[in-house]
């Protein structure tokens, strides 16, 4: 059924901290490389090693340049993946029943057996957390690795999603946001943790830790007590270096 | 959006073939028999051609019949329940006035009213996209109903209407380009909302997450094309409506008829066209890219 649940009891999904993710893109690999040997069907690629290189991804790392009014401008890295929300648009266009969010955790899920492929989820979601794999011809996204998160035969400090797992900055962690007391609940109140396009109406579970200022080169004060001395000693030159000066300055 | 071939095919044929759907149900023309069998055939051909061009656009077109599923929540659902009823409906309807000379009136009505129904389904499944502003207006069902109605009219011979309705979906089409080309900045999604880095300063976005092509730039972020967007919406507006309402204007022929019907088609294929290729989801912002 592609209603939405009303209530779920829990609300798992990611907290994204854009001040310490690196740009490594260690996650998009492992989420890449657990998701296709695991749920569902493969994440094919296209034309892997010739001219234009395509394939199906299921976590994506942008980059932008933040440029204040003064001052140096600042890289941040921005890792994407499903957003896992609330109010999913995604879910309810799906016409056959194969995109559903689940009551229990919240998490929004493919059935691909059910899919027929029309793409229209894809369009509905303003992330573009959903890409169509172009040999399975079925609508892949995020899963929150629900087969990790729930498998017991993993030892548990793998129980969490393969991004999570990954990340050699701690920038991405996973827990319930439906509980306050929630290590991941209290970082986004620490941190003021955010939506993306908030006005889409999507009430996203995921939030993203805003990045802090960085040290500011351009704006330090200088504290060095030898600076005195070291500056210029005379703009105007005297005697044989002022002769040199302007003899130079003629030729 | 990538303006697919099969979907601007299907959302333009079959809109007129539900057109005409609606003015034979209702008896306009009332004709039976061999005449009434031309008219049916053509807009069978046209509604169910429709339909099979859609199902080319889907991955696993096998499981199909999923589809029915979902009327509570999806248009697209939706869509199908009622294009299929509708086709199912007519039929019964068409065999009482081709073979057996009768007209069931009430068939006729609800037969009517299922296939202006699937058009606003149809519609509806453009018009709720919110990552789409330019399509999310309650001008898109009116510029579909009416083109369907009008374009209706035309096959279904019924001049009169057709110039009024022709007049009208003219003036809903105008309107539409006008207020889809404001939609973007009206929507207040921008790459500050979409990054939330908004406050920090100015964004640029920097270096994209791959360096091919993926799934996302080719289906949502279709640029190309736009560049001619003036020039084809002149030729869209004049083969659409302006040159079929001239044509109508003198006395009537059926040469100067089919000529309206063709040059209609044309234009309502080439505004379908813009429909996607103009149409901008908020998802490009992420690239940089509108
Ligand atoms: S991020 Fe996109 S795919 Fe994920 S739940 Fe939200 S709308 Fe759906
Ligand atoms: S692509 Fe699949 S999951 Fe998405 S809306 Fe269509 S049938 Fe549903
Ligand atoms: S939670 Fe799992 S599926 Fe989702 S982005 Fe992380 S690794 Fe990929």
């Amino acid at each position: 059924m592609t209603s939405l649940p009303t209530h779920t009891q829990r609300k798992l999904g990611l907290v994204i901290d854009l001040d310490t993710c690196v740009g490594c893109h260690a996650c998009v690999v492992s989420c890449k490389g657990w998701n296709t040997e695991n749920y569902g069907a493969p994440l094919s690629d296209q034309d892997p090693y010739g001219a234009e290189p395509s394939g199906t991804f299921l976590n994506r790392v942008h980059s932008y340049e933040v440029q204040p009014t003064d001052g140096a401008a600042q890289l941040v890295h921005f890792p994407k993946s499903c957003l896992h929300c609330d109010n999913a648009p995604c879910v309810t266009v799906c016409p056959t029943g194969a995109s559903y969010k689940r009551q229990e955790d919240g998490i929004v899920l493919v059935n691909e057996d059910a899919c027929i492929g029309c793409g229209l989820c894809a369009w509905a979601c303003p992330y573009g957390a959903r890409e169509m794999d172009m040999a399975a011809k079925v609508m892949k996204k995020c899963t929150l690795c629900v087969d990790r998160i729930y498998n017991e035969n993993l030892p548990e400090v793998d129980r969490v999603p393969a991004c999570v797992r990954t990340c050699p900055s701690n920038a991405r962690h996973f827990g319930d946001l439906a509980d306050p007391g929630s290590a991941v609940s209290q970082l986004v109140a620490a941190r003021g943790g955010m939506d993306l396009m908030p006005e889409q109406g999507t009430a996203p579970v995921n939030k993203y830790l805003p990045p802090r200022i960085k040290d500011r080169l351009d704006q330090s004060d200088q504290i060095d007590i030898l600076a005195p001395f070291l500056a210029p000693v005379t703009d105007q030159p005297k005697g044989f270096l002022g002769w040199l000066d302007k003899a130079l300055d003629r030729l | 959006m990538h303006p697919a071939p099969s979907i601007i095919a299907f959302t333009t044929l079959s809109g007129l073939g539900f057109g005409l759907f609606f003015w034979l149900g209702i008896g306009m023309p009332g004709s039976t028999g061999m005449v009434a069998f031309v008219f049916f055939a053509i807009a069978f051909a046209l509604a169910g051609g429709g339909l099979i061009a859609s199902a080319f656009h889907l991955g696993h077109p096998e499981r199909g019949l999923l589809a029915f599923t979902q009327w509570r929540s999806s248009w697209l659902s939706r869509e199908a329940v009622l294009a299929v009823a509708t086709l199912a409906v007519m039929g019964l309807y068409a065999i009482g006035r081709i073979f057996l000379g009768t007209t069931w009136v009430p068939l006729g009505w609800l037969g009517a009213a299922l296939a202006q129904g699937t058009v606003l389904a149809t519609a509806m499944i453009y018009a709720q996209m919110k990552t789409v502003p330019r399509w999310r207006s309650i001008l898109t069902p009116a510029l579909f109903l009416s083109l369907s109605l009008g374009g209706g009219a035309l096959l279904a011979g019924q001049v009169t209407w057709a110039l009024i309705l022709l007049v009208v979906a003219g003036a809903l089409q105008l309107a539409w380009w006008w207020q889809g080309d404001r939609a973007f900045a009206a929507s207040c999604t921008t790459m500050a909302s979409a990054t939330g880095l908004g406050a920090a300063g100015q964004i640029r976005a920097f270096e994209p997450p791959h360096t091919g092509p993926n799934y996302l730039l080719r289906e949502m972020v279709h640029v190309i094309g736009r560049k001619h967007a003036r020039k084809l919406r002149i030729m869209a507006f004049g083969m659409g409506y302006v040159l079929p309402v001239v044509l109508l204007l003198i006395p009537f022929s059926h040469v100067m008829g089919a000529l309206a019907v063709i040059s209609h088609v044309a234009g309502i294929l080439a505004a379908r066209w813009l429909f996607f290729a103009e149409a901008e989801h908020v998802v490009g912002l992420y690239y940089g890219k509108r």
